[in-house]
């Protein structure tokens, strides 16, 4: 069985997909992005929406 | 086969107490003496707390050593190079964790230390001792150098670009170093009083710090030859006891993405035990940050790219007393008798501290 991994479009780490769904949300392991599956044929992950931090002055 | 004795020389200082405090629980040595010229017959816990009861030994004079497998100098720097020949003769492996055989020119030391090295032929024959550069050489080193905090941090944060030929010589490579206190030793001075020295953040080497010939020694060797670069380095002592934090500004010679960067960095350090990535899109620690690496071995970078400019900013977090100096120590130790680097070393630190 082929491995279900997709590459974090932030930095390019590995994300496993096992076991997973489309439209749910995982993180990646390096850095910690949020990240959206979008699709488990062809694995891919996207970039999820997200609320920007107010780091302030 | 039985464990490695080794004695520690200076023995009354931070290094020697953190190098006490892994080594006590490494399972391939045993420590057979603790020199200390001004506090010969003393508890090795009465200066080192932390071991009460996990030390019984004390300190003994310097006249009293004894012949050892390796014998760690933790000398205040210009020290261990005056005596290093009555060393060498107690013990086959030599680690002096002072400045004194850091360099491999003799020109570069004058250049930088003021003074003519009194053991010029031994600067060549001393092995830089950071592992993750020099692992090869230090398997059969007989004479390992410790290597600046400072020095550390920022030759670990750079070096992947620096050997990968992408940096721009023509522009300068700025080094900023903020530092705590214990990396000044724990003899006081006007500098360290409580009242002075709490709540200071005080540039206290703005030009000219020494660390900054170890940059141009092994940076430069990364680069394939001679030093041609601007280098600014300044330093900055800050509210910490422990730690070192290093933002490098650096200009690229090619258009990179940041995933570009982040895969040279994890294939240069992908199987090194204490090097670790750090740069999250979200959260509190983002970046290396020293406050949670106290007591570990571990050094933590982080870089962010100004990509219209081909800057690129490397942060290189570290406890200097740790993987700045005895951890670092340890970790060459482990090499040069080709044990797992992590022996001793596998304290992860503390969170919260």
């Amino acid at each position: 069985m082929s491995k279900l991994v997709a590459l974090c479009p932030e930095c390019e780490a590995e994300i496993d997909l096992q076991n997973r769904l489309v439209g749910e949300i995982v993180y990646c392991p390096d850095c910690n992005a949020e990240l959206e599956v979008t699709n488990l044929e062809q694995p891919a992950v996207a970039l999820a929406p997200r609320v920007e931090e107010d780091w302030g002055e | 086969m039985s464990q490695v004795r080794v004695a520690i020389v200076g023995g009354s200082g931070y290094t020697a107490g953190e190098l006490l405090r892994l080594l006590l629980f490494h399972p391939e040595v045993e420590i057979a003496q603790v020199v200390s010229s001004s506090h010969a017959g003393q508890y090795v816990h009465s200066l080192h707390p932390n071991l009460r009861k996990l030390c019984g030994l004390r300190f003994c004079h310097p006249d009293e050593l004894a012949a050892c497998d390796v014998l760690f100098l933790c000398l205040p720097h210009g020290t261990a190079m005056q005596s290093i020949e009555r060393y060498r003769s107690l013990a086959p492996v030599v680690i002096d964790l002072s400045a004194d055989f850091r360099l491999r020119s003799p020109d570069l030391y004058a250049r930088w230390y003021g003074q003519t090295h009194p053991q010029p032929k031994l600067l060549a024959e001393a092995v830089y001792g950071l592992p993750e550069l020099h692992r090869q050489e230090l398997r059969e080193a007989a004479l390992i150098s410790g290597t600046g905090c400072m020095a550390t941090a920022a030759i670990l944060g750079l070096a992947p670009l620096y050997r990968a030929g992408l940096v721009e010589p023509r522009l300068p490579l700025v080094v900023d170093a903020k530092v705590g206190s214990s990396a000044a030793g724990a003899t006081p001075g006007p500098g360290s009083h409580h009242p002075d020295r709490s709540g200071a953040v005080r540039s206290f080497q703005p030009t000219g710090h020494r660390h900054s010939a170890e940059l141009i020694q092994e940076l430069g060797a990364l680069a394939g030859g001679t030093w041609q670069q601007t280098l600014a380095f300044s330093a900055t002592a800050v509210e910490l006891v422990r730690g070192v934090l290093i933002t490098a500004q650096v200009f690229l010679n090619a258009d990179l993405d940041e995933r570009a960067i982040w895969r040279l960095y994890r294939e240069a350090y992908r199987d090194e035990p204490f090097i670790r990535l750090v740069k999250e899109r979200s959260g509190v620690y983002r970046y290396p940050e020293p406050k949670i690496l106290a007591g570990s071995n571990y050094c933590d970078l982080g870089f962010e790219l100004d990509a219209s400019q081909r800057r690129l900013v490397v942060m290189a977090a570290l406890d200097n007393l740790m993987k700045g100096a005895a951890g670092n120590a340890v970790q060459a130790l482990n090499c040069r008798f080709g044990w797992s680097e992590t022996l001793g070393l596998t304290f992860p630190g503390l969170h919260p501290i």
